[in-house]
Parts: C-alpha cells; sequence; structure tokens
C-alpha cells in the first residue's frame, strides 16, 4: 500500500486529533488513562502512515525499523522497573532524548538544505532550523544535568561556578550569535558549533538550580521541547510536528506557570535566582540544638487519643515505600473514630503531584487527600500532624527569613496544630539546605529512623493499646 | 505550505494546548506531564523521514541515532505514563470505599 500526500496529511489529522484528546483526559482523573493510551494509538498511526507513504527517495527501511526497536528494548524496560521514587528522573531523560533527537533532525535537514539554498533562500525554514538546534540542545543537556542531580550521581544543591552570571550571557551571545549565522547563512558548519555552545548553555543554565525547584525546571524542559519538535516541524513542513509539538509546549508553559505559582515565585525566580545572589549556599552541618525525640509508643499515644489527624507526605515516604504503611495506620486511626486527612503540598516531594502518584498506588481515598489551600485552615482544629518524611514544604523559613531559598514559597502552615510529629531519617536539612526552625518548637517531637519501620512500629503500637 | 498557513496552524495549536490543560488538577500534575513528553516523542515521524532520505553514510548514522533517541522518548514516555495511572485505577475500582 502507498499513500498519497493527501492521504499522510489527513491521517496526520486523525494522530493530532488523539493527541489533543489524550491531553484532555490526562487533566480527569477517570480519564486518564484512557487519554494516554488514545495518545499512543496517535502516534503508532501516524508512524505507520510515514512508512506506508515512501516516496521514491526514502530508503534505509530495515535499519530504520532495527532502530526503532533498538530503542523500544531500551526504553520499555526502562519505564516498567523503574521505581516509584525514580521517576521523576526518569521524565527527565526521556524528555532530554526527544530534544536531542529534534536537534539532530534539523542538523540534517540543515546539511540537506544547504546543497539546495543556492535555488531556494527561505527564512523561515533557516530560522526554524536554527531555533530547533538551539533549544534542542539546552533541552537535552539540562534534562541530563537535573537527571544527574535527581539520581543524586552530583549534589543535589545549587552549583555556582566563580563567574556563572557572565559565563552564562557569554554562552547566550555566543548562541545568538551562531543561532544568526545559521540563520543568515544556512551553514551546517555553524549548525554544529551552535550545537556545542547550545549544549554548553543547558548545563550552566540548570546548574545553579536546586532544592526544591527541580520540578518546574523538569516541567520547563519539557516544554522547551514541545516547542522544538514544533519548530522541527516548520522545518519539515510538517503538520504534525507542529501541532503536536506546539500542543506540548503551550501545555507545559501553563503547567510551569502553575506549579511556579504553587511555589510562589516567578519562573525566573527559580531559573536565575540563585545567579543574583543571595543565600543559596544552604548548610549540610547537623545542628546541636536540642530537640524532643519521642519514642514509638508516644507517637502512638498522641495519634490513638487525637480527634483530627493531618498526615504530610514528602520525599522520604517514597524513599522508604512508606505509603502502604501510613494507609494502613490511618485506616487503624479511621477505624478509633478519628479524622485522617492529607495535605499535599504542590512540590512535595521531587515531581509536581508526586505524593499523589504514590498514595494512589497505596489506594488512599482520593477525597482524604487535601491541596494546601483546602488543609491549611484545618491546621487550627488539628490535634495531631504527622510529617512524614517532608522538610522544604513545612518550613517556616520560607515565611520569616528573607534570605533563605525557598523564601516566598507558600508551606504547609502545620505550626498551626496542637502537636507536630516529624519522622525523619536523620537531622539533616531537607533538599534546599536550610534549617528548619519547626524542629526546635516545644510543640515539636521527633521520631528517628526509616519512615517505613517508624511508622510500622507506631502502627503495632496503636494496635496494642 | 505558505508560511501564514503554518503560522495560522501554531497560533490556533497554542490556543487548543493552553484550553485543555487549563483546569487540571495537582493530583495529575505528574501524569499529565509524563504524557505530554511522551507526546513530544512524535519527533520520531521527523527522525525516520531525515533518516530514509539519508544520502551519505554520515547522514544515515545520525538520523539513527535521532530514530533511537526519539524512540526512547515516544515509547519509553507513554509506558511509564501508562504505569503511572495503574495506580489511579486502583484506587477509583473501590469507588464505594468512605
Amino acid at each position: 500500500m502507498r499513500l498519497s500526500g493527501h492521504a499522510v496529511e489527513v491521517v496526520y489529522l486523525i494522530a493530532a486529533i488523539c493527541f489533543i484528546l489524550a491531553l484532555k483526559g490526562l487533566s480527569s482523573p477517570r480519564t486518564a488513562r484512557r487519554g494516554n493510551l488514545i495518545g499512543a494509538v496517535g502516534a503508532v498511526v501516524a508512524l505507520v502512515a510515514v512508512f506506508a507513504a515512501k516516496s521514491s527517495d526514502f530508503d534505509h527501511v530495515p535499519a530504520i525499523l532495527v532502530a526503532i526497536g533498538v530503542g523500544a528494548v531500551i526504553a520499555v524496560p526502562a519505564a516498567r522497573r523503574v521505581q516509584m521514587t525514580q521517576m521523576p528522573q526518569l521524565v527527565a531523560l526521556f524528555n532530554g532524548v526527544g530534544g536531542g533527537a529534534a536537534a539532530l533532525v534539523a542538523l540534517l535537514e540543515l546539511a540537506a538544505y544547504s546543497q539546495t539554498a543556492g535555488a531556494r533562500h527561505d527564512l523561515l525554514n533557516q530560522a526554524a532550523i536554527a531555533f530547533t538546534v538551539l533549544v534542542g540542545s539546552v533541552s537535552f543537556s539540562g534534562s541530563v544535568v537535573t537527571f544527574a542531580k535527581l539520581q543524586e550521581i552530583m549534589t543535589t544543591r545549587p552549583v555556582i561556578l566563580p563567574g556563572a552570571a557572565p559565563l552564562l550571557l557569554a554562552g547566550l551571545a555566543v548562541s545568538a550569535g551562531l543561532g544568526t549565522g545559521v540563520y543568515a547563512t544556512a551553514n551546517p558548519v555553524l549548525g554544529v558549533l551552535l550545537m556545542i555552545a547550545a549544549l554548553t548553555v543547558g548545563v550552566m543554565i540548570v546548574l545553579p538550580v536546586g532544592g526544591a525547584d527541580v520540578p518546574i525546571v523538569i516541567s520547563l524542559l519539557n516544554a522547551f521541547t514541545g516547542l522544538t519538535v514544533a519548530a522541527g516541524g516548520l522545518v519539515l513542513q510538517n503538520t504534525l510536528l507542529l501541532v503536536a509539538g506546539t500542543l506540548v509546549g503551550a501545555s507545559g508553559t501553563i503547567l510551569t506557570r502553575l506549579m511556579a505559582a504553587a511555589m510562589g515565585r516567578p519562573v525566573t525566580g527559580v531559573m536565575f535566582g540563585a545567579l543574583r545572589g543571595g543565600s543559596t549556599a544552604g548548610s549540610t552541618a547537623v545542628s546541636d540544638r536540642p530537640v524532643r525525640t519521642a519514642g514509638p509508643e508516644d507517637v502512638a499515644v498522641l495519634l490513638a487519643y487525637a480527634r483530627k489527624v493531618v498526615v504530610v507526605p514528602g520525599y522520604g515516604l517514597a524513599v522508604a515505600q512508606a505509603q502502604h504503611t501510613v494507609r494502613e495506620l490511618a485506616e487503624v486511626l479511621e477505624a478509633r473514630g478519628i479524622e485522617v486527612l492529607y495535605g499535599i503540598h504542590p512540590v512535595a516531594g521531587r515531581m509536581p503531584g508526586h505524593m499523589n502518584v504514590l498514595l494512589a498506588e497505596a489506594n488512599v481515598p482520593y477525597e482524604s487527600l487535601k491541596e494546601m489551600d483546602e488543609v491549611n485552615p484545618e491546621f487550627a482544629t488539628t490535634d495531631v500532624v504527622l510529617v512524614v518524611g517532608a522538610n522544604d514544604v513545612v518550613n517556616p523559613a520560607a515565611k520569616t527569613s528573607p534570605g533563605a531559598p525557598i523564601y516566598g514559597m507558600p508551606i504547609l502552615e502545620v505550626s498551626g496544630a496542637q502537636q507536630v510529629i516529624f519522622l525523619k531519617r536523620s537531622m539533616r536539612p531537607g533538599f534546599a539546605g536550610i534549617e528548619n526552625e519547626l524542629l526546635f518548637d516545644p510543640k515539636t517531637s521527633l521520631l528517628f529512623g526509616d519512615a517505613k519501620d517508624s511508622l510500622t512500629k507506631v502502627l503495632g503500637a496503636v494496635k496494642d493499646l | 505550505m505558505s508560511g501564514v498557513a503554518l503560522l495560522t496552524i501554531f497560533v490556533l495549536a497554542v490556543f487548543v494546548g493552553f484550553e485543555v490543560v487549563s483546569k487540571v488538577s495537582t493530583t495529575l500534575h505528574t501524569p499529565l506531564m509524563s504524557g505530554a513528553n511522551a507526546i513530544h516523542g512524535i519527533i520520531l515521524v521527523g527522525a525516520v523521514i531525515v533518516a530514509g532520505e539519508a544520502h551519505t553514510g554520515f547522514e544515515l548514522a545520525v538520523g539513527l541515532l535521532a530514530t533511537v533517541l526519539s524512540t526512547v522518548n515516544l515509547v519509553g514516555g507513554f509506558v511509564v505514563t501508562d504505569r503511572m495511572l495503574e495506580m489511579f485505577k486502583g484506587r477509583t475500582s473501590r469507588g464505594g470505599h468512605r
């Protein structure tokens, strides 16, 4: 079967509709899974159309099929086996390779195009090529650095090289100059240089970002890759790439802004805050100020005789895989007539909505999960707040210390409750590297240890009461 | 296709993109981001086209590399999103709880 050009365009339209329905479906819990499947179907349909449409100068089909097979063999096991805690960095990596692929496609088009450029001088095309190479490369190297930070191959803290700000400006200027060169001359050598410069800029942009800001960077780079693919669509005169890339770019931008708004700071503050100075150094020092520690039995008594308990989960919950234990504990408390809610900070964990995914895995009822705005007024009538492996999202420094990197971020105001219990591995500060005053508050007790072990002991103690 | 026609498609797609995700709850931020991430893996179509039209061995090698990378993005993206959403299904099937 060989499809005509028009037939392929129609198939592309169908695939584009699939992608719109996919995003629409993903916006609601009931339709999300079906939405994702519709998106996958759209992708398969479009891919089949490309092969079916093969024109006379389309060759190398076996090699291409092998390449697709190799990609699938790499991707499927990685996606199937990844731990829930490592999902954010996997998504970052998938995003990065997409951006890298788009940049390579544009480079090849530039090489092909430069041989025929004498006949046709198309500035829109050359601008689109320059944009794709530039932003795709930034997205690739930025995502790789994000991956390294989240995988803790490198430090999770902001890395500020001496002279970082001027270097970044210089890198941007060089990239802009090379991009203009590609735009004006369609010279492939300039294209390769542009790619190298943009890869460097991507590293320099993400290095100074640290702490709780990383999820926003993942989302922003995702939007970048979307725009790159859209520009790739302009380069190849391919409407499907244009529409799909634009959809992702636009929805990714909205998502990034929603997340930044949830943290109470502009996106530019997230990206460049560290370069402007201000205290981002954080501290790894373990404080020796006195804290009140509690045993599992003490915690069990506090919980069992409360009327209302709010659980605040954080990354420690994910690391310890404690989501099932926390749900069991909540059920035992509910059986005693205690009201149990979960207070979910928008950026708890390493990815927006990370906690919701984890707790959903443990079958925690949807209605018990309260967003920040819903749960903050509840703390005044709450007897006990159980903070499981969270730190920055309840740190009052966000309200009281203008110098802190998280200053201005809305927090869960757990200090309004009667009692606060922290389950922590150690006194080490959170991801953002700032000490939490709340730990030294007289109403706070600390239970040290792995969140799952601690919760299991507390659960046993509550059952024995 | 003319530049203006492409620009029209671009602008309309921007509005559709804004519209479809404007009311999403924070619960679904992660799967939505991951699903959108999978969708831009459709650059695979572009990678296949340039690999198919390669004239030299070097061009073919770069095209095939782009094909592998974009397949990882596309296939991995959809699979990992499905895995996240599998967990949501477990909860809704218990519908009557509480």
